[in-house]
């Protein structure tokens, strides 16, 4: 594929693998945390850890909007699915995720309506070819997916869709990054930044950052080149002492971001006071709601939720592995209590979870150390 | 290294143990309902299938081979069964009729037998177009016919309106068992080589595209067909080094590695880079998020050779019409048992894992 396969060029994989060793200062662990899901997926899919020397260790961080929803959240969403005459409709991934009662996929193998969209207007679409039934969207994603919900519901505005709502989980990137950078125990050396929260956002808002906090930021693209050289581009800003926001996804991303895409958002949401995290808490102005414009197009106004928190347990320490202060067989419920069967915390969830990874491959990376 | 690392290490030791201990554990099947996850050929299918039926029906169920075999009177018998779910019934390529003729030769096939007679039952919807149904019986004919196999036992129910997508079908093939090889994953040993008999995704690919429900268009077509030729070719080539076989259905190459690496305890290193997948097929994958090596196949095996007759047998597959692309893709290791490895196309290795459900639609 054009454009996609000089992204994936072993040879050149190689090259930077080498162009990284170069830039290493001799004894130094490096801790880089990849901020989004679709990096841990990319570094997952192409192995492009395997090609990192053994210290320098990529942690995943909590940009996987799936992952970072609470189970309350999800049994709101289950309540709102299971009444008579809903069709729940949501991304299939969503569909696996524990609440504190089960997923998505159990509701639906109890009698439940719950089907998988790839986009926001596919929904809209059985909801006005379903005009006797209440078709709601869960919502989710960082401002990446955001402006296709907002998109969506001003179209359902405007063609006079009634029988359509949005349970809005949406959440936004800089808080949560703020959250981790506050934690006095945090050891990180530097960020691979989202690329695709970053095609919205644009890289400005990850300038406090480095100016703050003393870390550097590499905007990266998705293909394993773009990540290796990312890396590499971090790498060097410490070993030439500089510290700052750089944007390897050029090709993408504009440093101011889509300003239209922007101003959408703005027109449709509003953000709530405060969202809570699996695994982080809660986080002041990290969620966002429907706007009082478009309460009416709000599933949790139009239903009756429970909205009851279910706590994290209290053995989970998926937030210390996010902030990198411990490993994952470090925490107290790893592999008993919390198994990728029945996960427990964020990390387990998903199978790019750092726990789930580790419970599935750490055999194998054990042996690799070996080789 | 220092007490503290010391103890650290024993730590992660322990943890590691628990977790082989809790891998180790009989497969239960201890959820509420079922759920779409158990018919997706993943880890719930597995735990359906090992904590249920095994344990319920026993004797030679529990080998879990796509067909059982039986000896009667000195003959020995291959007998395989399997049911047709397919939205939308035709689709570029095939149609359902036509999958559930050459599904149940194939089944028989990777087993070493060559199916010589089928039976046939149809599931039919109230209200499907009789012209839908001439055209299925057509298709099972001509399938049945190319494959050399005959129907000789049928039965055909009709179910209420809404109670069925058109039409199911279930078939069930019997065949004698090729004396050329004796197949079986225990066979498989550290050095063999793997043989794929062609491009991947291709079915699975077509069925998602022809549901529409993608807005994506591409010229794919279902590789469905009879694989018994190819099979044919693998004994001739190989006999008695031909080791095992799979072909590739539900959950695609990457299943068929996980469930065998599992059941004979080696390894499986495969290099991405040697599997073929058509460019049609690695756009649309690439472009809805999929991977080709879990993606169904309908005409497509994966064999198990020993290393000396691995060149002969990839030449006989490649003459066999459909085996144009035959291909080494990897080998069976040793360690780490249990495991499939995959060197990426860009060079790094990973666990290329087993499937937990499938979130998207059934696709066969």
């Amino acid at each position: 594929m054009k454009f996609v396969d000089e992204f994936r060029d072993p040879a050149l994989g190689r090259a930077a693998a080498g162009e990284i060793l170069s830039l290493l200062e001799p004894g130094r662990h490096y801790k880089l945390m990849e901020v989004c899901g679709g990096h841990t997926h990319s570094i997952y899919r192409y192995g492009v850890d395997d090609l990192l020397p053994a210290n320098v260790e990529l942690v995943h961080g909590p940009g996987c909007p799936v992952c970072v929803l609470p189970m309350g959240r999800i049994d709101d969403g289950l309540a709102i699915a299971e009444q008579p005459g809903v069709i729940f409709t949501c991304f299939g991934d969503m569909m696996r995720v524990p609440g504190s009662r089960g997923s998505l996929l159990d509701a639906r193998a109890a009698g439940a309506d719950v089907r998988m969209v790839y986009s926001p207007l596919d929904a809209l679409r059985i909801a006005e070819h379903n005009p006797q039934r209440e078709v709601v969207f869960f919502a989710i994603g960082f401002e990446t997916t955001a402006p296709s919900t907002a998109l969506t519901l001003k179209r359902a505005r405007a063609d006079g869709v009634r029988n359509f709502s949005c349970m809005c989980s949406h959440v936004t990137i800089v808080p949560p990054l703020r959250a981790l950078l506050e934690s006095p125990d945090l050891r990180l050396d530097g960020f691979i930044g989202p690329g695709h929260v970053s095609t919205v956002v644009g890289a400005r808002p990850f300038e406090f950052i480095p100016a703050e906090y003393g870390k550097p930021v590499v905007i990266a693209g998705f293909e394993p080149l773009d990540v290796l050289q990312a890396i590499t581009m971090i790498l060097a800003q410490l070993a030439e002492g500089r510290c700052e926001v750089e944007n390897q996804y050029r090709r993408v991303v504009p440093y101011e971001g889509n300003p239209r895409a922007l101003e959408v958002l703005g027109e449709v949401f509003e953000l709530r006071p405060h969202f809570e995290w699996r695994g982080l808490g809660f986080i002041s102005h990290s969620g966002l709601k429907l706007c009082e414009a478009y309460a009416d197009l709000d599933a949790e106004v139009r239903f009756s939720v429970p909205g009851v928190r279910v706590a994290d347990p209290k053995a989970c320490q998926c937030g210390e592995v996010l902030k990198g202060v411990i490993k994952p067989w470090e925490c107290k419920v790893f592999g008993t209590a919390c198994t990728p069967d029945r996960p427990i915390g964020t990390c387990m969830v998903s199978s790019e979870g750092a726990c789930a990874a580790y419970y599935n491959f750490g055999r194998f990376a054990r042996e690799r150390e070996v080789v | 290294m220092t007490a503290e690392q010391a103890s650290v290490s024993e730590r992660e030791q322990k943890i590691l143990g628990i977790i082989e201990t809790a891998r180790a554990k009989r497969a239960k099947f201890g959820d509420p309902h079922v759920t779409m996850a158990h018919g997706a050929g993943g880890k719930a299918t597995q735990n359906m299938i090992e904590g249920l039926f095994v344990p319920a029906f026993g004797g030679r169920l529990a080998q879990l081979a796509d067909a059982g075999e039986l000896d009667i009177d000195g003959v020995t018998l291959a007998l395989s069964t399997d049911a047709y779910v397919v939205k939308p019934l035709r689709f570029p390529g095939g149609s359902i009729g036509e999958l559930a003729v050459n599904g149940t030769v194939n089944d028989l096939a990777v087993s070493g037998a060559r199916a010589r007679a089928l039976s046939i039952s149809l599931v039919l919807e109230e209200g499907l177009a009789a012209e839908q149904l001439r055209a299925e019986t057509d298709a099972i004919a001509s399938a049945a016919a190319a494959a050399g196999v005959q129907v000789i036992a049928g039965d055909t129910k009709v179910v209420e309106r809404t109670r069925a997508e058109g039409m199911y079908i279930c078939s069930t093939g019997l065949g004698r068992r090729d004396p050329r090889a004796t197949l079986s994953p225990a066979s498989l040993v550290p050095g063999d080589r793997i043989l794929l008999s062609g491009s991947i995704g291709e079915h699975g690919m077509a069925i998602m595209l022809a549901r529409g429900e993608f807005e994506l268009a591409a010229a794919i077509e279902s590789d469905t067909r009879s694989l018994w030729p190819a099979v044919d070719g693998l004994l001739g080539a190989a006999g008695k080094d031909l080791h095992c076989m799979r072909d590739a259905t539900r959950g695609g190459v990457a299943s068929v590695l996980n469930e065998l690496a599992r059941a004979s305890s080696v390894a499986m290193y495969v290099r991405e880079s040697a599997v073929p997948v058509k460019p049609a097929v690695a756009a649309a994958a690439e472009i809805l998020g999929l991977d080709p090596l879990y993606v169904a196949n309908e005409g497509k095996l994966l064999a198990f050779v020993a290393p000396h007759a691995a060149e002969d047998a990839l030449a006989a597959l490649r003459t066999v019409a459909g085996g144009e692309q035959a291909a080494e893709i990897g080998e069976v290791r040793g360690q780490p048992p249990g495991m499939v490895l995959l060197e990426t196309g860009f060079g790094g290795r990973r666990v290329l894992d087993q499937l937990v459900g499938d979130p998207l639609p059934r696709i066969c």
